[in-house]
């Protein structure tokens, strides 16, 4: 009996090993948002990015995830609005060319439901966030479904005339969709 | 009986969206060349306000031509001016119909919805798409462009019946031009 634990301990750990995720699969993955203006939804995307995220969906607490933002990709949905918000009262790309998000823990909500809590940098500003999120599988790729609201005026995004939130609602829903496959050896 | 002017209700109708019309139409120039601003934003979303508030009277309208006989026209008008007449106001009818109608489908294809008075979510007839709302930005401001030459006509011929050939045909639709015109 005793000798057997060694041999357990061997196989879990190879079957934690080999149901950790961490492959991002870019071409399937998004990083949209739903701005407000005269309470109107606009749909947007960020078109490039990075994503570090290494997940076991057997230990979803020991998840880590590193974001980064390729801000001057940003389709915001117009062409004219897309100049804008390149620009210095928004999001002042020249100076301030990424957002980035690092993850510092992870916990489940119950219900197949997690929350990501980390550090997310904007325009120079940092603050801590929360994300909740889902996990499913499919094809043998895990897919993380995720949004959270980010209030911009906190990253000073969008300031001067902007900041009237009656036009540009304060809050924007940012929404995540990460299709990752298993680490490759 | 024949009737001699519109009902109140259509008269009511008729005078609200001349006024919607004249707010809206020089409200959508203006706007149209404005660079991004909050105020920009503020005077897109009243101008398709306005729009929709046109589009329901318009249906109002129609709903009341359908169902009632208009008073005449007086019998001194020669018969290419009765063609005349009424052929611009179904003219005028369709472009009431069609230019809110090609806004709203311009916004969805723009990827703006329209949200009637901030509140009220019209759906997107069409799905987002670049080129056709250029092509239906193009359609509305001709259409606009074709009821302003349409309007100033339906001016022009009132206040010719009015003034020159005095036949009372403005008082139709002006109740109280007929004090003192009484036969």
């Amino acid at each position: 009996m005793m000798r057997l634990f060694p041999l357990i301990f061997l196989l879990l750990a190879g079957a934690a090993q080999a149901a950790e995720f961490g492959t991002l699969q870019v071409e399937k993955s998004a990083i949209a948002f739903v701005s407000r203006q005269m309470n109107v939804p606009v749909d947007g995307v960020f078109r490039k990015f990075s994503a570090l995220i290494v997940l076991d969906p057997a230990r979803p607490e020991a998840g880590r995830a590193q974001i980064d933002i390729d801000l001057a990709s940003i389709d915001a949905g117009s062409a004219e609005a897309n100049d804008e918000v390149k620009g210095k009262s928004w999001f002042n790309v020249r100076e301030f060319p990424k957002a980035s998000f690092s993850s510092s823990s992870v916990r489940s909500l119950g219900g197949g439901r997690f929350e990501t809590s980390g550090r997310m940098s904007i325009k120079g500003k940092t603050l801590e966030v929360r994300a909740p999120f889902t996990l499913r599988q499919e094809k043998g790729a895990l897919i993380v479904d995720g949004s959270f609201p980010l209030k911009r005026l906190d990253y000073g995004i969008g300031s001067g005339i902007w900041s009237d939130t009656s036009v540009v609602a304060d809050e924007v829903q940012i929404k995540f969709h990460f299709v990752l496959t298993p680490v490759s050896k | 009986m024949i009737p001699v002017r519109y009902t109140q209700t259509a008269i009511a109708l008729h005078w609200l969206t001349a006024l919607l019309v004249v707010a809206a139409f020089p409200l959508g120039v203006y706007m149209a060349d404005l660079a991004l601003s909050p105020l920009k934003l503020k005077l897109i979303s009243y101008h398709k306000w306005l729009g929709v508030t046109v589009f329901l009277l318009i249906l109002l309208r129609l709903a009341w031509r359908v169902s009632h006989v208009p008073p005449p026209l007086p019998d001194s008008m020669p018969l290419w001016q009765r063609h005349a007449a009424n052929g611009l106001h179904l003219l005028l009818y369709l472009l009431l119909f069609a230019i809110p109608l090609t806004g709203w489908l311009m916004s969805s294809a723009k990827g703006f919805q329209t949200v009637y008075l901030g509140v009220l979510p019209l759906p997107d007839l069409i799905g987002k798409d670049k080129a056709l709302g250029d092509v239906l930005r193009q359609v509305h401001e001709m259409l606009n462009m074709t009821l302003l030459v349409l309007l100033l006509a339906h001016v022009a011929a009132a206040l010719k019946h009015h003034f020159i050939e005095r036949d009372g045909i403005l008082a139709r639709m002006l109740p109280f031009l007929e004090r003192g015109d009484s036969k």
